[in-house]
C-alpha cells in the first residue's frame, strides 16, 4: 500500500515538473535572472503547488492518521538556525548555477543527457559530504 | 511562449497534488532532497522502497507524457565544471538545510512553516546572485 502510494505520488509530482516546464533550466534561471528576460512561469508553478498542498495540510488536522496507517508529520518546527539558511543558501547558489535542483533532476533522467547524469551524480556527492561536514561545523561553530 | 504560465500553473497542480498524496497517504512530506538523501545516506534505510518506488514514478512519467507534449529539452549548460560545481552546491545544501524547492517551499509554505519560508526566502535570493553575477557580470552561464 504504501509502496503503490509512493509511486502515485512520485508520478503527479514528475507529471507536473515536467509539463510545468521545470525541468527546463532556462525557465528556472529566467525566474531567478532579474536583470534579464525575466520569466514568471516558476511563480504559477509554486501558487499551483500550494493549492492542493495546502488543502492536505487541513484535511490533516481532521484526520487522525493517514491513509496506510502511521501518524502524520508533527508540526512544523520553529527553529531558525544558521544550517538552515546556510544550507540554503548553498542550495540557492548551486539552483541559479544550472538552473536544476533534485527534483527536475530526476524527472529529466530520461531525456537530459550525460549532463543531467553528471549533475545528479556531483548533487550524490554532495549530499554524502553534507553529514560529516554539518558535524564538524557544528562542533566548531555551534548554531546557537 | 506565451501559454508557459497556464503550463506552470497546471504542472504546479498536479505537484502539489503529489505532496497532497504523499501526505494524505503515507504520512510523509514530499521533499525530493530528503527522499533522495535518505537513500544516498542510509538514513533511510527502513523506508527505502518507499523512496525508490516515488522516485521512479517521477523518472517514468516524463517518459509516458513525451508524446503528447511540445517540449523535451533541459537546455542544460555543457559547461560540465558548471553543471559538477552546481551538482555539489545542491546535494550539500539541501541536506544541511535539510530540504530544497519541493520539501521547503511547496510542503513548508502551504503549513505556513517558518522554516520553509525563510529558507524559501534565502535559496532565491542566492539563486538569484548566481544568475546575475555569473550571466550578467562573469558571463559564463
Amino acid at each position: 500500500m504504501r509502496h503503490i502510494i509512493a509511486l502515485i505520488a512520485g508520478g503527479f509530482f514528475g507529471a507536473g515538473l515536467f509539463v510545468s516546464g521545470m525541468t527546463d533550466t532556462t525557465k528556472v534561471q529566467g525566474w531567478l535572472d532579474v536583470f534579464g528576460a525575466w520569466d514568471p512561469t516558476l511563480a504559477f508553478v509554486m501558487g499551483g503547488a500550494m493549492i492542493p498542498m495546502a488543502i492536505a495540510w487541513m484535511i490533516t488536522r481532521r484526520r487522525r492518521t493517514p491513509l496506510a496507517g502511521g501518524a502524520f508529520p508533527p508540526p512544523a518546527p520553529r527553529r531558525i538556525d544558521r544550517n538552515l539558511i546556510l544550507g540554503s543558501v548553498l542550495f540557492g547558489f548551486g539552483w541559479g548555477l544550472a538552473g536544476l535542483c533534485p527534483g527536475p533532476s530526476i524527472a529529466s533522467v530520461s531525456y537530459g543527457g550525460l549532463g543531467n547524469l553528471v549533475f545528479i551524480a556531483a548533487m550524490v556527492a554532495g549530499m554524502l559530504a553534507a553529514p560529516p561536514l554539518r558535524a564538524r561545523l557544528d562542533r566548531a561553530v555551534p548554531a546557537e | 511562449m506565451e501559454q508557459d504560465w497556464i503550463w506552470g500553473l497546471i504542472g504546479g497542480l498536479l505537484i502539489g497534488t503529489g505532496g497532497a498524496v504523499y501526505l494524505l497517504g503515507n504520512g510523509r512530506i514530499m521533499g525530493a532532497s530528503g527522499i533522495i538523501g535518505g537513500l544516498v545516506d542510509g538514513s533511510g534505510r527502513n523506508t527505502a522502497w518507499e523512496r525508490i518506488l516515488f522516485l521512479l514514478g517521477v523518472m517514468v512519467l516524463p517518459v509516458a507524457l513525451m508524446p503528447v507534449y511540445r517540449e523535451v529539452d533541459t537546455h542544460l549548460t555543457t559547461n560540465l565544471w558548471v553543471v559538477v560545481a552546481a551538482g555539489l552546491l545542491v546535494g550539500l545544501g539541501t541536506r544541511i538545510a535539510n530540504g530544497c524547492t519541493s520539501g521547503h517551499g511547496v510542503c513548508g509554505i502551504s503549513r505556513l512553516s517558518p522554516r520553509g519560508m525563510i529558507a524559501t526566502v534565502a535559496y532565491i535570493l542566492a539563486g538569484g546572485v548566481a544568475v546575475v553575477f555569473f550571466r550578467h557580470v562573469l558571463e559564463v552561464i
